[in-house]
């Protein structure tokens, strides 16, 4: 089920049967066939921990959603709460046990799990709700960092970049910090951190006390990752209002990936062949899975958009050939090889015949006009010209009143690649979107001017010109088929996040002092002693690991830039990458929008 | 942070500990030994409660809340004003005034004293509901002062969303914070405030609330261009109710026929302005601009500019298809008298425009004939089949192959068809 966690460098299986482990410790406790009720939230997230069969072998027999009432009946000995530690949610379960039919036989025993926290102020609101004795077992279950494929870790914590900069509530990067643990406990200690950005510096300071304090953890694995990288997601806020432009970075833009999972049009996918059920087309969306499981994924997944039609018009042509294979079969020992082969080869095709409808849909959206004059303007902004004047595209998208989301992210994208507007440019813009959209958005655009994506130009000075140059963010002859540099997920702009950690692999970042002064928060090196006995003798040509983690979240094509860097040939590093939240330009410009409408609680 | 609020933060903070380290700094035994007196008689006086080290003590007189808070402003140029003054004596006060002292006054009691200029401290209030009732009690006493040293406490104690909810039902405790943020230069504090403030509006579901409320936000020193919008969304609002009454009672009497055969989808209350003008120009286009709904008043009225007019007023009569009104939009009189098309926005943008409201090719072609560019006139007028303007086109060029070329797309015997062999043949 989970082999392709084991695929990469870094065995991440370890780390998902570390939170099976936990998962089943707990279920132990609680004696007796259970129901589990749920925070919708994090079915997602525990499905890629544990199927329902784990939850089975251990005997829990239902499984709800959260909300008011009465609870369901089920003959169950335990009821089982799955919750964030949220106050909203609190009042929920409170409701629920308060109308538990005290009279039934046998009593129901009801218990709470908190992910990935205990929180103090929750099991005081369920005291002073009279209901807090109610609870047997109140645990925590620190689902921090989750494997989603072999090089890849997410804490899904949709709000971290909201509240680290926003709310200054910096309680996820307390999370991310534990993670960390988590994972040198596993892995050993990571020799080296580097890191770019206030919080960065915050969660290094936060490993390093937390080493202090347990000095237990000391461990006597041998570290599997020789540098960490801490990354702001405020160091680059240029990079994820980009539209991705590789295969899986527009399937996010597009249709939206949640925990490795997509829901897309059925039109596409209607059964062909099938006698029954063939003529009606199904409503429901399709929905599939995508990780590195998938062979044909894993190859075309982090191209630009533009060199998959190729592959897939090749794979098709072997997957043909193969097929045909069995009329040259003559002998019974030619056919049995044959039959042994056909389910390896149905299940190529049908992954053929999904990739290549997904494609058709993507393509009818990027050969559209609008979407070629969007990355045009964007494509501008990123190389820097017309950056300080009021831009007629966007103009004309919200005189055609255009989504919201994607007006913001033109325009906070015009303002990073400028180093913030020019007050009339601001105003006007501002002036336009509240006339068009609505003047309580005033509270969004406060919102992104507090997070620095939207601001007047400071000092008169556009720093933007001069990192782009250094850092060379812009690549005008950008290989898209065959490529030889990171540009060409954004068929031309390099992500910066993804050159920083470039450049600290080689040469170093002595070479870029001046330009990392320019980017917002301090940079800075640590190192973690090792005991003698662990200190790594690097074979000859034996690669170096990394892990980048991005506080704050972290695009598809920036994954996808960094193994292109694994990849390379003479690069001598391979890199893990974490985050808070996989995001894109509209989750994240979304996620720091007021919420205009009242709360459902 | 201006420097007197890091001092008056200060002062609140650690009063007690600042007494001696005012003391003359060239003798460390009289300083040591004063500030040992200090504390000593702070012992005598003060129960032995560890949590109460920080004490606020307020002996300034009370004052209006216009004030310019002078009992703070005082106290920190004093404070900064390091040279000669000692404020241990301040600390050493008679021990008349803490004869009463006692650790377990109501919040009411607190205030009281506190308005008796008597040192108190706001530390032992601890639950939010204290907190509350401690301003409740100051603002009923109406000494500004005692309300800002509440509010102050308040301000370090309590997690900003809660602080910013609790003003929200307290207007005569917000005035006195915002007045006090305002002095100390605290603008992001203020903005964060105001913006909370502001946002409320969205739980009101009554417009008429809603829209008084809106009112109260436009005196809030927002910025000049932040009140702008403000005041311009309750000049909104108030216009939709308006309107919003006058149309649903002709929509109800069905003497219109306007609203008869387009009957309103939604109510037009709390839409943005563009659509407001769209609504407008839709269902009270003739209007004198003296009335509310007209859209030339929104015009005025918002300042709304040309384009944005044009854009909305253009697909408004298009969907009516009024193209009577399509053609006066753009039509310009000159000062002989002679007539002139112009569009702000374009005259391409116009054709798309009408041909997404599916405008006939008589009046399409109109208007692609005025695009200017040629090579976009001619892409335009193929693509909505304005045979006329392309042959024109054409011949303006002096294009002989194109003309053969397009003689396949148009029907033989045509009009079209005709007009090219006639061009043909003088050409």
């Amino acid at each position: 089920m989970a082999a392709h966690l084991s695929s990469g460098r870094v065995n991440l299986t370890a780390l998902r049967e570390a939170g099976r482990r936990e998962l089943r410790e707990f279920l132990d406790k609680c004696a007796g066939s259970k129901a589990i009720v749920w925070d919708e939230y994090l079915t997602g997230p525990f499905g890629l921990i544990a199927q329902y069969s784990l939850l089975k072998e251990h005997e829990v027999e239902k499984m709800f959603t959260l909300k008011p009432g009465r609870l369901p009946p089920a003959d169950v000995k335990n009821i089982i709460f799955f919750v964030r530690p949220k106050l909203e949610l609190m009042d929920i379960i409170t409701d629920n046990v308060l109308r538990e039919d005290r009279g039934r036989s046998p009593q129901r025993d009801f218990h709470i799990l908190f992910v990935p926290r205990r929180s103090l102020l929750c099991e005081q609101w369920l005291k002073e709700q009279g209901v807090l004795g109610s609870f047997i077992h109140r645990e925590q279950y620190s689902l921090d960092l989750i494997p989603f494929d072999g090089d890849l870790l997410s804490m899904e914590s949709e709000s971290a970049f909201k509240e680290c900069y926003l709310e200054s509530d910096q309680t996820s990067l307390y999370h991310a910090a534990k993670g960390l643990m988590t994972l040198q406990a596993l892995y050993g200690t990571i020799p080296q951190i580097f890191g770019k950005g206030d919080c960065a510096r915050h969660v290094a300071n936060m490993m390093i006390r937390m080493k202090r304090e347990f000095p237990g953890s000391q461990n006597s694995i041998f570290p599997v990752f020789d540098t960490l990288l801490l990354l702001d997601r405020n160091v680059d806020l240029l990079t994820p209002l980009a539209t991705q432009l590789t295969y899986e970075g527009l399937i996010d833009e597009i249709y939206g990936i949640q925990n490795t999972y997509v829901k897309l049009p059925p039109e596409k996918f209607a059964p062909k062949k099938q006698g029954e059920g063939g003529k009606d087309l199904p409503t429901e969306p399709k929905k599939l899975q995508l990780n590195s499981a998938e062979e044909l994924y894993a190859e075309i997944r982090d191209k630009n958009f533009n060199a998959v039609g190729s592959v897939l018009s090749k794979k098709a042509k072997i997957i043909s050939a193969a097929f045909e294979e069995r009329h040259h079969a003559k002998t019974v020992g030619e056919i049995k090889q044959f039959v042994s082969q056909l389910p390896h080869m149905q299940a190529a095709r049908s992954s053929l015949a999904n990739h290549t409808s997904i494609a058709e849909l993507i393509k009818d959206i990027t050969t559209s006009e609008d979407f070629f004059d969007n990355l045009t303007v964007e494509q501008e902004f990123m190389s820097g010209i017309d950056t300080d004047k009021v831009n007629n595209y966007i103009e004309d998208c919200i005189a055609q009143k255009h989504p919201l989301i994607k007006i913001l992210r033109l325009v906070c994208l015009q303002s990073v690649c400028n180093s913030g507007l020019k007050q009339k440019v601001l105003d006007h813009y501002k002036r336009e979107i509240l006339q068009t959209y609505g003047y309580e958005h005033i509270l969004t655009l406060n919102n992104l001017e507090k997070a620095g994506l939207l601001k007047p130009q400071t000092g008169g000075r556009n720093n933007y010109p001069t990192i782009r140059k250094t850092l060379r963010l812009w690549m005008d002859d950008v290989n898209e088929q065959n490529p030889n540099d990171i540009s060409y997920v954004y068929s031309g702009y390099a992500p910066l996040s993804v050159r920083l950690a470039q450049l600290l692999a080689r040469p170093g970042w002595r070479s870029i002092e001046e330009v990392l002064k320019m980017l917002p928060g301090p940079h800075f090196e640590e190192r973690q002693q090792l005991p003698t006995g662990l200190q790594k003798k690097r074979q000859h040509g034996e690669n170096r690991v990394t892990l980048v983690f991005f506080l704050g979240g972290v695009t598809y094509a920036e994954i996808a830039a960094l193994r292109f860097l694994s990849q390379m040939e003479d690069g001598g590093t391979e890199y893990v990458i974490a985050t808070t939240k996989l995001i894109n330009g509209t989750t994240w410009i979304k996620s720091l929008m007021e919420k205009l409408e009242p709360a459902p609680f | 942070m201006s420097r007197a609020r890091a001092d008056e933060e200060e002062y609140w903070h650690s009063s007690k500990f600042r007494a001696f380290t005012f003391d003359d700094e060239d003798d460390e035994l009289s300083q040591l030994k004063e500030s040992k007196r200090a504390v000593n008689s702070l012992r005598d006086i003060v129960d032995d409660d560890d949590d109460d080290l920080e004490r606020v003590s307020w002996s300034g007189e009370p004052v209006g809340r216009r004030n310019k808070l002078p009992s703070f402003q005082s106290l920190s140029d004093a404070l900064t004003d390091t040279g000669g003054k000692s404020y241990a004596p301040e600390l050493r006060r008679p021990k008349a005034e803490y004869k009463d002292y006692s650790s377990d006054w109501s919040p009411k009691d607190t205030v009281r004293r506190m308005q008796r200029g008597k040192v108190c401290s706001l530390e032992r209030f601890r639950s939010l509901q204290d907190k509350l009732v401690l301003l409740d009690e100051a603002v009923a006493g109406h000494d500004g002062n005692v309300i800002t040293a509440v509010l102050i406490f308040l301000k370090r104690t309590l997690r900003r969303e809660i602080l910013f909810r609790e003003l929200e039902v307290r207007q005569v405790a917000l005035c006195h914070l915002i007045h006090f943020l305002r002095e100390t230069g605290e603008q992001k504090f203020l903005l964060d405030l105001l913006l909370s403030q502001y946002r409320e509006h969205l739980n009101i579901q009554d417009v008429e609330k809603r829209r008084e409320f809106l009112k109260s936000c436009i005196g809030l020193p927002f910025s000049a261009e932040d009140t702008s919008h403000i005041q311009d969304h309750y000049t909104l609002l108030e216009r939709q109710i308006i309107i919003e009454a006058n149309d649903r009672h002709l929509e109800m009497a069905g003497q219109s026929e306007l609203f008869r055969k387009y009957p309103r989808k939604a109510s037009i209350l709390n839409m943005p302005l563009v659509t407001t003008l769209f609504y407008s120009c839709f269902y009270h286009y003739t209007e004198a601009e003296g009335t509310f709904s007209s859209p030339s008043n929104l015009k005025k009225t918002f300042k709304i500019p040309d384009k944005q007019y044009v854009l909305t007023a253009l697909a408004a009569r298009a969907k009516l298809r009024a193209w009577g009104d399509v053609d006066a939009l753009f039509t310009t009189k000159n000062w002989l008298g002679y007539t002139k098309k112009k569009a702000p926005i374009g005259f391409h943008r116009v054709v798309e425009i009408l041909q997404r409201n599916s405008a006939p090719v008589q009046v399409l072609q109109e208007y692609v004939r005025l695009v200017e560019d040629v090579e976009t006139r001619l892409s335009l007028a193929t693509k909505y089949k304005c045979h006329d303007v392309v042959i024109e086109t054409y011949r303006d060029l002096k294009d002989r192959i194109q003309l053969i070329a397009y003689k396949s797309k148009v029907e033989r015997g045509s009009a079209e068809d005709e007009k090219i062999n006639s061009i043909l043949n003088n050409m």
